[in-house]
């Protein structure tokens, strides 16, 4: 009985292999869209925490030669000998591989091979016999040197004993920089009298990059989760109109003793069989996706916040395990509820049309009861959501809320111009179309979900753009950063800066309680750079005015959040209480921070002097530091080309769009092809119902015109509700997800343009997705369409 | 499985179905009892809506009544449940419905030798004389939606009598053929059943059908008339 049962289920594909096909690459298109920006995401966190996690140096201050190059080990034993507790490094290129020696007696816990993992023979390394350390990729490159592999080191990377270093390097006895460990004895000998020759470096802060990286893995993962509801929603359609169409086989096989759990098991084996496949093929579908935008996404990280990124893919088991994981989910959850209805089909076709509209109408009413608590809940969510999980789930309620509303609400538009309609073929027209909209409901409402994604993720990643960039303007305005190392080269600095006419601006800060919170203040001068560059979240007129007259201050957005404070109200610390002027967005920055005038910054601070100075330079920036050298002695090593890090931030972050404009159109096109399965898998129960429309003198040309028109009109109508569904989605992220993640809001832009081009794609992808099927319909053979009436009951 | 012609195939005694609608419960059957001997033919007749249909769901094991008993052969089949009834429906009692319900996408030998299959109990010889016998050999290898009306009814019968059950069910399966047609695929069926020695018990708006089988059951209302 199985055998012949099984055997009868699966004629049908045999019989019907492009439902077969449509079914399967509805599921690998699903499978592939969420497995490829899985991989993107995991191999870019992967190399990334790799990278962070070998060597953090930017979190240390560090003394390198006033001119920037290596300087003799002396320095590093003078400086031990005198207590100060530093670290040497040396860094080199061989072949290819960045080298980094370390010394793992005085290096800080947590960094290079000390914090590796099993396997590293630590006494080897400590003892300073020849280890060098790789992960197998680098390795492979550094043929002659014996490795030792580590796979949590980041790409390009091998890190060794400072000794073994300096011998492959052939730089014995020559150091690159010395870190400073955060905690000093007192009473120190000052550097100037130790090692006159290095000077000071201030830690890079990096929790900022880390910041900003996360920020683009959360909406990366955020993206991915909108796949993967795009996904559902067109696995789930493939499999409700695979099921559909064998109704009648499946009651036939009841009425002929296959008893239902029988039917049911067979049903389900098929299907996992049909998920493993699509599965399989989806995964591969996603590496190719990944492995063909891979090498932009980690251009993108490596560039935009310096993380290495391997631009290698490399097969993740988890991704392989997740992407399937992700098919069976889907097909499970699809097949599940279509299964649910095969088993409460009653087997008597009698008793079917009345309980099926029956059973369609409970399902819309229910589907509408589920949109309506969804969408609720996520209104709550806006006021009461704040942290990342409550941001996440309101980011679900909406979107699933506002997918199961789509049916209702197109119903609802189709039955008010059904109503409105005049002359026959109108009425027709709407009438038809809104018996068509439950089989398309589902392909409608994955396309809702892709143009809601493409908007949402467009939106945010431009907001985020035109904010970053407006960020580094303001952060980075100055086209050199020089520190100074004495008092002497100080007053050097301004005044050669003086006959050059360049501004200088003294950077000081100092580290204060407000309001229990821990806040820098910064001294600032009066100057226009402030004025141009800095963007205020909000402020009250003449903010800076008021700061630099001393009668205000402006904070950062962390403190105002974390403080409570708004504008007008007063700052406190030491003996100054100044009210807020103005309120600046400070991404990335975990602390808080109070901008003051320099005049009362001294008067309250009168021990901290301005070791470095921003310089407004319109000309070059490396001549400008040739001469300033010449001048004043000040050397390359104490100073830092802004200018140059900002242009190759801004022209790096511009791929980012690459990546996502390719993800968007991508979760578009997958949307354009449910949308042709359900056209072409309804197609065949079309001609029953069109028919009678041709019986009755309508041209097969104008039904198939019909046929198109409806469907880019669904499409249109489905567009238009999705505007607003994305601007919501990029909302939560931007204000409710990243604020719960981060602690700071992006502000929100919007793009008019970019959306109607989302339109137009839209429109496209339905056009095209609909033309074949309308093309099919207008040459149904006259003999198909009379068929209908003889066999007519 | 050969049953001697005058044995009793099936007892149905005060049977009763309802169903529930939008108006309230309706009462389709109250009270029906019949029997048929095994190997007879009986014309179930009636005006529409009269519960004809519902009475030959129950006995075929495709629903449930509310009240009474189904004894066939011996087994109150009223009880059984729905794997129990799956098991009659292949193997002991047959059903030809009025929509020829073939499957699509198996050929006709398929479609044939198909609830034979199912039973465990195919026979490729029989099949091969009950296509035969239907005049379907030239079509073995086509699909359903292929043939005629009045074909596609003939494989349907094939199909019910490929694994030679006791009991035939029969719900005017000559109801959407013409008239011609239908009385050729008459000939073929009545005589085949006849050949088999299974019980018949078919439904029919036809006086001149009904007269053709041994006995005749009237339905009026739900009721013996
Ligand atoms: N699933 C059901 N739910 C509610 N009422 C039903 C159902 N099936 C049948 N009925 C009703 O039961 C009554 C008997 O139906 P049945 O199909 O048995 O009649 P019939 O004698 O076969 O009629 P016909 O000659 O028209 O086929 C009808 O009034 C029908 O509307
Ligand atoms: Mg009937």
């Amino acid at each position: 009985m199985t055998r012949a049962a099984f055997g009868a289920l699966l004629s049908h594909w045999w019989r019907n292999p492009l439902q077969l096909f449509t079914l399967l690459a509805g599921l690998a298109l699903a499978t592939g869209l969420w497995s490829g920006v899985q991989a993107i995401n995991a191999e870019a966190r992967a190399s990334y925490d790799a990278a962070a996690s070998t060597l953090d140096e930017g979190r240390y201050d560090r003394l390198v030669a006033r001119d920037g190059g290596a300087f003799a080990q002396d320095n590093y034993i003078a400086l031990r000998r005198a207590g100060w507790q530093v670290s040497p490094m040396v860094t080199g290129d061989l072949n290819g591989v960045r080298l980094i020696g370390l010394d793992a007696l005085t290096a800080p816990s947590g960094m290079g091979p000390v914090s590796l993992g099993g396997g590293t023979d630590l006494g080897a390394f400590l003892t300073g016999s020849a280890q060098v350390f790789a992960n197998a990729a680098t390795a492979a490159r550094l043929d002659g040197v014996e490795v030792l592999i580590a796979d949590d080191l980041a790409n390009d990377t091998a890190v060794a004993d400072i000794g073994t270093a300096q011998a492959l390097l052939g730089r014995e006895g020559l150091i690159d920089s010395l870190l400073v460990m955060p905690d000093q004895p007192v009473g120190l000998p000052a550097l100037g009298e130790v090692a006159p020759d290095l000077t000071m470096q201030a830690a890079q802060g990096g929790t900022d990059i880390a910041g900003l990286t996360d920020s683009f893995h959360l909406n990366l993962t955020a993206f991915g989760l909108l796949s993967f509801a795009v996904g559902i929603f067109i696995v789930h359609g493939a499999i409700g109109l695979a099921f559909e169409q064998r109704r009648g086989m499946v009651r036939t096989l009841r009425a002929l003793g296959v008893p239902l759990n029988r039917l049911i098991g067979l049903m389900l084996a098929e299907l996992l069989v049909f998920a493993l496949v699509a599965g399989v093929i989806g995964v591969a579908l996603g590496y190719v996706i990944a492995a063909l935008l891979l090498p932009d996404v980690a251009a993108t990280l490596r560039g935009l916040y310096g993380a290495d990124v391997s631009g290698n893919l490399q097969l993740r088991p988890v991704w392989w395990l997740s992407g399937l994981g992700i098919a069976f989910a889907g097909t499970l959850i699809a097949g599940g509820s279509a299964l649910w209805g095969i088993s409460k089909m009653p087997l008597l076709a009698a008793a079917q049309p009345r309980a099926l509209a029956m059973a369609a109408g409970r399902r819309a009413r229910w589907q509408l009861v589920v949109a309506l608590v969804l969408l609720a809940l996520a209104a709550v969510l806006v006021f009461t959501a704040d942290g990342l999980v409550a941001g996440f789930a309101m980011l679900g309620a909406l979107l699933i809320g506002a997918a199961f509303a789509l049916p209702p609400v197109l119903n609802a538009v189709l039955a008010f111009a059904s109503a409105r309609a005049k002359g026959v073929t109108a009425q027709w027209f709407w009438a038809d179309t809104r018996q068509q909209l439950p089989g398309l409901s589902l392909a409608l409402m994955a396309l809702m979900l892709a143009i809601a994604a493409n908007v949402g993720v467009s939106t945010m990643v431009s907001s985020f753009r035109l904010t970053f960039t407006g960020f580094l303007d303001q952060r980075l305005a100055s086209e050199l950063y020089v520190s100074t190392d004495s008092a002497e080269q100080t007053a050097a600095l301004i005044s050669y800066a003086e006959t050059e006419g360049v501004a200088v601006l003294p950077i000081q800060s100092a580290d204060v309680q407000i309001a229990g919170h821990p806040a820098e203040v910064f001294g600032t001068r009066d100057h226009a750079t402030y004025r141009d560059n800095w963007q205020f979240l909000q402020s009250s007129a003449g903010a800076w005015d008021a700061t630099f007259a001393g009668q205000a201050v402006v904070i950062n957005e962390q403190l105002a959040r974390r403080a409570g404070l708004a504008l007008g109200d007063p700052v406190t610390f030491g003996s100054v209480t100044l009210p807020v002027a103005g309120i600046y967005g400070d991404y990335g920055n975990p602390v808080g921070q109070v901008v003051l005038v320099e005049d009362v910054f001294a008067t309250e601070f009168p021990h901290v002097v301005a070791r470095q100075f921003g310089l407004r330079i319109s000309g070059d920036v490396g001549d400008f530091v040739n001469d300033l050298t010449a001048a004043t002695g000040i050397g390359a090593g104490q100073t830092i080309d802004q200018a140059g890090i900002k242009a190759v931030s801004l022209a790096i972050f511009e791929r980012t769009f690459t990546v996502t404009t390719a993800l968007n159109i991508l979760t578009l096109a997958v949307a354009g092809f449910a949308i042709l399965m359900s056209l072409l898998t309804l197609a065949a129960m079309r001609v029953p119902q069109l028919a009678p429309a041709w019986a009755m003198g309508m041209t097969r040309a104008a039904l198939g015109r019909l046929e198109l028109l409806r469907a880019v009109m669904l499409a249109v109508l489905t567009a238009v509700l999705a505007l607003p569904l994305g601007l919501a989605l990029a909302w939560v992220l931007l204000a409710v997800v990243n604020v719960a993640a981060f602690g700071w809001q992006l502000p929100m832009y919007l793009f008019p343009l970019d959306y109607a081009r989302l339109g137009g794609f839209a429109l496209v992808a339905a056009v095209l997705a609909a033309g074949w099927p309308a093309w099919r319909l207008a040459r149904t053979p006259p003999g198909d369409l009379l068929k209908v009436f003889a066999n007519e009951r | 499985m050969c049953y001697f012609n005058g044995m009793t195939l099936l007892t149905v005694d005060n049977l009763s179905k309802t169903y529930a609608t939008a108006d309230g419960p309706f009462a389709v059957l109250r009270g029906v009892s019949m029997t048929l001997e095994a190997g007879e033919s009986l014309a179930l007749t009636g005006e529409s809506g009269s519960g004809k249909s519902t009475l030959l769901h129950l006995i075929g094991g495709l629903d449930r009544p509310d009240a009474g008993s189904i004894l066939l052969q011996g087994q109150d089949i009223a009880r059984l449940d729905d794997a129990g009834r799956a098991a009659l429906r292949r193997g002991t009692v047959g059903v030809v419905f009025q929509q020829f319900n073939l499957i699509p996408s198996l050929k006709i030998a398929d479609n044939i030798a198909f609830q034979a299959r199912l039973a465990g109990r195919h026979d490729a010889d029989w099949c091969a004389v009950l296509a035969d016998r239907m005049g379907l050999t030239d079509h073995l290898r086509k699909y359903p939606e292929q043939l005629s009306g009045g074909q596609q009814q003939r494989v349907a019968i094939a199909r019910t009598l490929a694994p030679r059950p006791a009991l035939v069910l029969a719900d005017e399966p000559t109801g959407n053929l013409d008239e011609g047609t239908a009385a050729t695929v008459m000939d073929m069926m009545l005589e085949l059943v006849a050949e088999t020695g299974a019980g018949l018990l078919m439904v029919t708006h036809s006086q001149a059908l009904a007269g053709r089988l041994q006995r005749r059951l009237h339905l009026r209302a739900g009721q013996v008339a």
